[in-house]
């Protein structure tokens, strides 16, 4: 990082026109552009650092640390499908494209996963046999793309995600741009190599949840009906949407907020559009408690899931699992103090770095660049993977059993306070030492 | 085509489920009945969905959505009209349809040839990435929306934003187009394409004379970005 001379007393900076807004006020002046890049929001939302967990005191007794079991084990898809996904662990990771990442970075997701008994998702590029070979359990993205799309693929897959859209882009459709159309991946999208891949934000052949149903039965007859199938949407209107995935015959609905992680899209796009997950998952719990399908039809959400302490206060609001990317990501080893000196090479810096869409990650995990790739050794990142699943499980356990629960999927809202009055009204738990939450119960309180 | 000599067999569908017929054209690659003839299909969803196998199939009468779905190495003959997504997805074999089609057929497909006899609605051959398609009607539009590869022959006319955003699939239309998509635009005949019309129309069994059509694909305008080209989004 280049290092910005300290603003002196008399030097202002203004509120609206900080640093970062003139400077891409510039930069679109010069290039006639917006901004693309990867990562998720970057600006502040309420988030579940805004919800504290009310530990076990003389009302209710926690249980012991190191002594009484906490079971973190999950099933997905006990809908419909005769193979649900029984995972060991409540956290799975996100689809994330083989194009958008190295073949050596799907592999390390792979690795790392299976290794702790948790689900990985292909993305929008197809299946690799780096990914399917090292992934006990692979979900199947099918997302209004396509590409790569096959019968054998999905016969072959554990479970079926049909994508509707991305937190970080709800309404919009998949970007990948020339420089990472290698080879391999335009054979696989059947693109020509080099060009500015857009896909569609619509599905080519439904519209609408009526369509939808249609569409999922169609999944399940080539699939025989054994595996589950997902369905996943933007957080925008979540209590709506999650209404009309249920009907349309999903197993497990997957929520991602507007602060959820990708690969390449506007700027615009990533800080501007859908609603924080922490808002959105009273209203998905709300919808599927409405139509009597809550734990029936499972949750699992995304958007910035960094510790324990949020799968904690996730699964509190009433997910059943949570599904990470961005942070999976930097396990692997992504944005890496070790190539702080490539970053500032590219105009960036170790924590910094979201030009994923270059293709020029230094650590060989966003890119096709296959010298680039081969810097990253997927064993190694699979490893670490592993490790941060791990602690995140422990904080996840810590924190439950200190509420008392024998499962993390116990945990309730209940034990839930808020720091804000924005996330006591979001997230529908009472302001900290008080019985307010704003919007349910008035001002009254 | 099954012969004479083979056995035929015949499940109506009033009185199999879907799944159930699914199921024994799923389980008939590993060996089994070949030869199959469907009755009163009234419309039902997925017939056919996922086969996996050089299977030949005759549908007597109309069928719902997602017909011949994802279709692997079998013939398909449908007598009678098809609702949306026609052998969507289609991976190789055949699919004809002597009626009409709703919209998207065979989107997405990837490999083999849809037939259809009468028209096409909207989006057909919406991002087809490697599918025949030939028309002996007309087609709705936002035909070709995003088609990466194959071809799409069209005997009748073509609606509005033919070929939007193109990519590498030649159409080839022998009536009017409404309008042209985004960065889709007449082309000249090379040798390849009018041997590659004439092979598509006799493997379709259609009767028409290649000199009538004219060619359209990609101007490749819109492959990267470029701010001059900002009014064509
Ligand atoms: C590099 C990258 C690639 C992604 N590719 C896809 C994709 O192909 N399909 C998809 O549905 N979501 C994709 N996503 C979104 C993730 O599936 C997930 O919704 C999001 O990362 C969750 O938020 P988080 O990153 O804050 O954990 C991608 C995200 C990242 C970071």
């Amino acid at each position: 990082m280049t290092h910005e001379p300290m603003p002196s007393p008399g030097m202002r900076e203004s509120a609206l026109f900080d640093r970062n807004v003139i400077h891409e006020i510039q930069r679109k002046a010069r290039e006639g552009i917006y901004d693309i890049r990867g990562f998720g929001a970057k600006r502040k939302v309420p988030h579940f650092d805004d919800l504290l967990l009310l530990g076990a005191s003389v009302s209710r007794y926690p249980l012991e640390g190191y002594r009484e079991r906490c079971n973190t084990a999950v099933t997905l898809g006990t809908r419909y499908a005769k193979n649900p996904i029984e995972l060991d662990i409540p956290i799975t990771i996100a689809g994330m494209s083989f194009g958008a990442l190295s073949a050596q970075a799907k592999e390390a997701l792979g690795r790392g996963a299976s290794v702790v008994g948790t689900s990985t998702t292909t993305g929008d590029g197809g299946m690799t046999e780096e990914e399917r070979g090292h992934s006990e359990k692979l979900v199947y993205q099918l997302l209004p793309s396509r590409y790569g799309m096959n019968p054998d693929d999905l016969r072959r897959a554990d479970a079926i995600e049909v994508v509707i859209g991305q937190g970080a882009k709800p309404g919009g459709g998949g970007m990948l741009l020339g420089q990472k159309i290698s080879d391999r991946v335009a054979e696989m999208r059947d693109l020509p190599k080099g060009i500015d891949q857009r896909s569609s934000c619509r599905h080519p052949d439904w519209t609408g949840p009526d369509d939808l149903e249609i569409k999922i039965g169609e999944l399940r007859e080539i699939t025989d009906w054994r595996i589950p199938i997902y369905v996943k949407i933007a957080a925008s209107r979540p209590y709506f949407d999650v209404a009309l995935a249920v009907k349309s015959g999903a197993d497990v609905v997957v929520l991602d907020g507007m602060e959820g992680g990708t690969a390449a899209t506007q700027d615009v796009f990533i800080e501007h559009v859908g609603i924080p997950i922490l808002s959105a998952i009273s209203e998905a719990v709300d919808s599927l408690k409405d139509l009597g399908m809550h734990r029936k039809v499972q949750l699992v959400v995304s958007g910035g899931i960094r510790t324990g302490a949020d799968v904690a206060k996730a699964l509190a609001l009433g997910a059943d699992a949570v599904s990470i990317g961005v942070a999976a990501m930097i396990a692997l080893g992504d944005n890496a103090p070790e190539h702080q000196e490539e970053y500032e090479k590219l105009g960036s810096g170790a924590g910094y770095y979201d030009d994923w869409h270059e293709g020029r990650d230094p650590a060989g995990i966003s890119t096709q660049d296959e010298e680039l790739g081969k810097r990253f050794n997927a064993e190694l990142g699979g490893r670490r993977l592993a490790n941060y699943l791990r602690a995140m499980v422990l904080e996840t356990q810590t924190l439950a059993r200190a509420c008392g629960k024998s499962d993390v999927r116990n945990l309730e809202p209940e034990d839930l306070v808020a720091l804000t009055i924005e996330a006591a009204a979001m997230a529908r738990v009472p302001l900290a030492g008080t019985k307010w939450i704003p919007g349910l119960n008035g001002n009254t309180e | 085509m099954g012969t004479a000599e083979q056995t035929v067999e015949v499940v109506d569908l009033t009185e199999t489920t879907i799944r159930e017929l699914n199921q024994r054209l799923h389980d008939a690659a590993d060996g089994g009945p070949q030869n199959w003839r469907i009755t009163h299909p009234n419309g039902v969803h997925a017939i056919g969905a996922g086969i996996n196998a050089p299977l030949e199939i005759d549908i007597d009468g109309h069928v719902g959505y997602y017909c011949a779905g994802m279709n692997k190495e079998a013939n398909i003959r449908i007598h009678g009209s098809a609702g949306v997504g026609l052998a969507e997805n289609i991976m190789s074999g055949t699919v004809i349809v002597d009626g009409d089609t709703s919209q998207s057929a065979a989107a997405t497909g990837r490999g083999g040839l849809l037939v259809v006899r009468g028209n096409a609605a909207a989006r057909c051959g919406i991002s087809m990435k490697g599918v025949n398609i030939v028309v002996e009607g007309n087609v709705g539009h936002l035909s070709a929306f995003m088609a990466q590869k194959g071809a799409l022959v069209v005997c009748g006319d073509a609606g509005e934003a033919l070929g939007d955003s193109i990519y590498e699939t030649h159409i080839y239309v022998r009536g009017s187009v409404a309008e042209l998509g985004a960065d889709c635009i007449e082309k000249d005949f090379k040798e390849f394409h009018t041997a590659e019309l004439t092979g598509l129309l006799a493997e379709a069994g259609v009767d028409a004379d290649p000199a009538d059509f004219k060619r359209y694909g990609t101007a490749r305008k819109l492959y990267n970005f470029n701010i001059d080209n900002a009014d064509a989004y």
